[in-house]
């Protein structure tokens, strides 16, 4: 693994791996086990996953992280209507690994993610956090970046790029 | 941010996104173009509404549907916004976890904690 800065483990790391991936990294401050209650105990989750600077509100939280148990985000900004993500378990190993289907409720016609997030202790005691996306297609995965910085995009994604040129000079 | 997200990631709504580029259309015009049922196209275009990707304009009897830029230039980097939610949550969740944890060391790093807010 390249050579991090000590201070560049403490900040979010996101990359597209695949056609249908994306990855995240993230070192936390305290023990494996902490961390991930804080990420599957729903009390604990209402008091990040919507900081204020995100402007967003989470209206309801309910998590049962057991095998087959579901969960359910219902989040939005105030005085629009709220959107959920939802989804249901396929793996918990309390401290170490969850599996979860994840559904954007509002493009539930998009297909079921797959999200596995790992928990690792650091040699200093800390958490590794990692986390891995997997959209249902090549498709919904670039419909949602829709950005021209990837590079290898389909030409759709090619045509935006221009539009988003051409936007820009009007 | 999220609601263009989910606009655009509906491979129709992405095809209307790509005609409109080429300017204003009216929905029958979006209908034979990309072969699709007036309610269907009706429906998708307003959630292209709702997500602020496009206007509309009555003119004479029709009504012609249009590109927003703003949110498209917003999407430009849609990964690092991506990243930066995640990131603005972490920050949120790192204080949870000192309060959960008061006893773990809060070494700094050599360089010192980047603080973001």
């Amino acid at each position: 693994m390249a050579a991090r800065g000590e201070a560049d483990r403490f900040q979010t790391h996101a990359e597209r791996v695949s056609d249908r991936e994306l990855f995240m990294r993230r070192v936390f401050r305290a023990v494996r086990q902490t961390v991930f209650d804080a990420m599957t105990k729903e009390d604990l989750v209402r008091r990040w996953w919507a900081p204020r600077s995100l402007g967003v509100t989470l209206f309801e939280c309910s998590i049962e992280a057991r095998v087959g148990g579901a969960y359910r985000y219902v989040f939005g900004k105030e005085g629009q209507p709220p959107m959920a993500f939802s989804g249901v378990f396929r793996e918990v190993a309390p401290g170490a690994r969850v599996v979860y289907t994840q559904i954007f409720e509002p493009m539930r016609e998009a297909g079921e993610g797959l999200i596995t997030a790992t928990y690792a202790d650091t040699d200093d005691g800390f958490t590794l956090f990692e986390q891995r996306e997997l959209y249902p297609s090549k498709e919904v995965l670039d419909g949602a970046m829709a950005s021209g910085m990837e590079r290898g995009m389909r030409e759709t994604l090619d045509q935006l790029a221009t539009l988003l040129g051409e936007l820009g000079s009007s | 941010m999220v609601s263009t997200f989910a606009a655009l990631a509906e491979p129709n709504r992405f095809h209307i996104v790509e005609h409109l580029r080429h300017g204003a259309r009216s929905v029958g015009d979006l209908c034979e173009r990309l072969d699709l049922s007036q309610p269907l196209v009706s429906k998708h275009l307003r959630v292209l509404l709702d997500a602020g990707l496009v206007d509309v304009e009555a003119r004479s009897r029709q009504r012609f549907y249009g590109l927003r830029p703003k949110p498209l230039r917003a999407l430009h980097d849609w990964l690092d916004t991506y990243r930066t939610i995640w990131d603005a949550r972490f920050t949120a969740l790192d204080d949870l976890l000192v309060e959960l944890e008061p006893n773990t060391k809060k070494k700094e790093s050599p360089h010192g904690r980047k603080r973001r807010s």
